[in-house]
């Protein structure tokens, strides 16, 4: 564990983080956004 | 405890050149699981069947019982976080983590038996107790260690975490549905299931934050940044030992504002769907108020980003004060739309009201952080969720019975809400009161050195022995 934080965050990782809770947050709000418009119809 | 050393805080400590940018979604993975407390709902129904399957038997459930297990859990939450926010904070944000994978996801799988053996009361205990208590201690371990990372930026490093668990939701509610229908035969419905896959995925959802989160090595800061070198009156260079924080003034002050805006907010987001039907009769169908539910679901999600960066800007009492000054005026304003029957003006103010709900979430505790400083701002935080557990009884209550009231005394029920309204509006004016008098924390409530912050919980472990089992 230790020796994994000696090289830095890359850039990878960064963009793995993010999209593994960015991925299906989106996922659920674009779901959201389509029900929403209900609304409007 | 060998085996679980990887846990500790001193295994968390960040190496030089780890990005601070891979907390946010550390504490992403967590809020946004624990965010399932608010698709619950969509558990209510299929439960009301699982013994008549096509309709409701006598020996089923009642949607008034089930009410119960999401009441409980918003208990639990308030209870644990203030039971356990210093153990939180001393065990480091893995430590916390881990706990709250543990209980969230326990409480799916004891919730699951509960189901299968249709036994509700173990469903109040798995995910009413112990999911409530992963709720608390999920909710809260990750802040103090954002706020660590962000002293630039605390409202939106918060922020952005809070507003997770208004997202969680998003993910939940279809997540869950499409489970159900999966799992579901004409002879079954698949609740326990979906209970035992949700708590699966959840646990190993929430683990992959827990090995992910760092805290700053001491004295870390920002590249580039440079602490204020003029003190602001309203942010404190000092801490708080978290006990002595309740006895200050700013504490109870704030934990009446958090109560009212939470209050006022909670008890129309539950009616939301009602209301906008009621108040616009013919021309808002099921349908598109289930769109307007959505869309205020956005709002409150969105608003606890936005509100709580723009308090980096405006600083946190001048946000609060944004929120009870606007929401008393668009509370009052509701009434009118409905008057003159415009639908868009009604949305429009509630989508406002409903953002400045979830950014008061959002915004406190940068807000705690400003009055009693970094150390012990996650267990402060803790405490202060007591507030949120009252305003989650008082809020519903309020607008459910005032309405009740209404109608059984003749009012129309498209001018049922107008009272109510105008209830919500006083109760922000109090919060606006409350919110002028937080000043600046009294030096005597300081903790002066380290050794005294040393003295000062050995003191209190030999008092009190929950808060540092």
């Amino acid at each position: 564990m230790a020796n994994e934080d000696q090289q830095g965050t890359t850039t990878l990782q960064l963009v793995l983080a993010w999209s593994f809770v960015g991925i299906p947050l989106a996922l659920g709000v674009l779901q959201t956004l389509i029900n929403a418009m209900k609304l409007f119809q | 405890m060998g085996a679980l050393s990887f846990l500790d805080r001193s295994h968390t400590i960040a190496k030089p050149g780890f990005s601070r940018w891979m907390v946010p979604p550390a504490a992403l993975c967590v809020h946004l699981c624990i965010g399932q407390a608010y698709a619950f709902s969509v558990f209510n129904l299929p439960m009301t069947k699982l013994l008549g399957i096509n309709q409701s038997t006598p020996d089923d459930w009642k949607l008034t019982e089930l009410g119960w297990i999401f009441s409980i859990a918003i208990f639990f939450l308030g209870v644990s976080s203030a039971v356990f926010g210093r153990w939180v904070e001393e065990g480091g944000p893995r430590r916390a983590m881990f706990t709250a994978a543990l209980c969230w996801s326990g409480g799916f799988l004891i919730s699951a038996i509960g189901v299968y053996a249709h036994m509700l009361w173990l469903i109040y205990l798995g995910y009413g107790v112990l999911g409530g208590c992963g709720l608390g201690i999920g909710y809260i371990s990750p802040v103090s260690t954002l706020i660590k990372w962000f002293p630039d930026r605390p409202g939106m490093a918060t922020g952005m975490a809070i507003m997770g668990f208004g997202g969680g939701a998003f993910i939940a509610s279809p997540l869950s549905v499409w489970l159900m229908s999966t799992y579901s035969t004409p002879t079954h419905i698949g609740v326990a299931e979906t209970f035992i896959t949700l708590g699966i995925v959840y646990f190993f959802f929430m683990m992959v934050g827990a090995m992910i989160v760092r805290v700053p090595a001491p004295g870390w800061k920002p590249q580039g940044y440079t602490p204020p070198a003029v003190p602001q009156k309203l942010i404190t260079q000092h801490d708080v030992f978290v006990y002595d924080a309740l006895k200050t003034p700013q504490f109870w002050l704030i934990w009446w504002v958090l109560c009212l805006n939470v209050t006022a907010g909670i008890g129309v987001l539950g009616q939301a769907s009602a209301m906008s039907q009621e108040m616009f009769p013919g021309r808002v169908t099921a349908v598109a108020a289930a769109g307007f539910v959505g869309l205020m679901s956005l709002f409150n999600m969105g608003g606890r980003f936005f509100w709580a960066s723009t308090s980096d800007f405006i600083g946190r009492k001048n946000t609060y004060f944004v929120f009870f000054a606007l929401g008393t005026v668009l509370y009052c304003l509701v009434p009118h739309t409905g008057s003159i029957g415009s639908v868009a003006a009604f949305v429009i103010c509630f989508l406002i009201i409903i953002s400045m709900y979830g950014g008061g979430f959002a915004t406190v505790p940068a807000y705690l952080k400003d009055m009693f400083g970094t150390r012990y701002v996650g267990a402060i935080h803790g405490l202060l969720l007591t507030a949120w557990s009252m305003a989650g009884i008082f809020g519903p209550v309020l607008v459910n019975y005032i309405r009740e009231y209404n109608i059984t005394h003749g009012v129309p029920k498209a001018q049922a809400y107008n009272t109510t309204m105008y209830i919500m509006a006083a109760l922000l004016v109090a919060g606006f009161v409350c919110n002028y008098f937080v000043k600046a924390v009294h030096h005597r409530f300081h903790m002066k050195t380290e050794q005294e912050g040393e003295h000062l919980r050995a003191r209190a472990a030999m008092t009190s022995e929950p808060a540092g089992a």
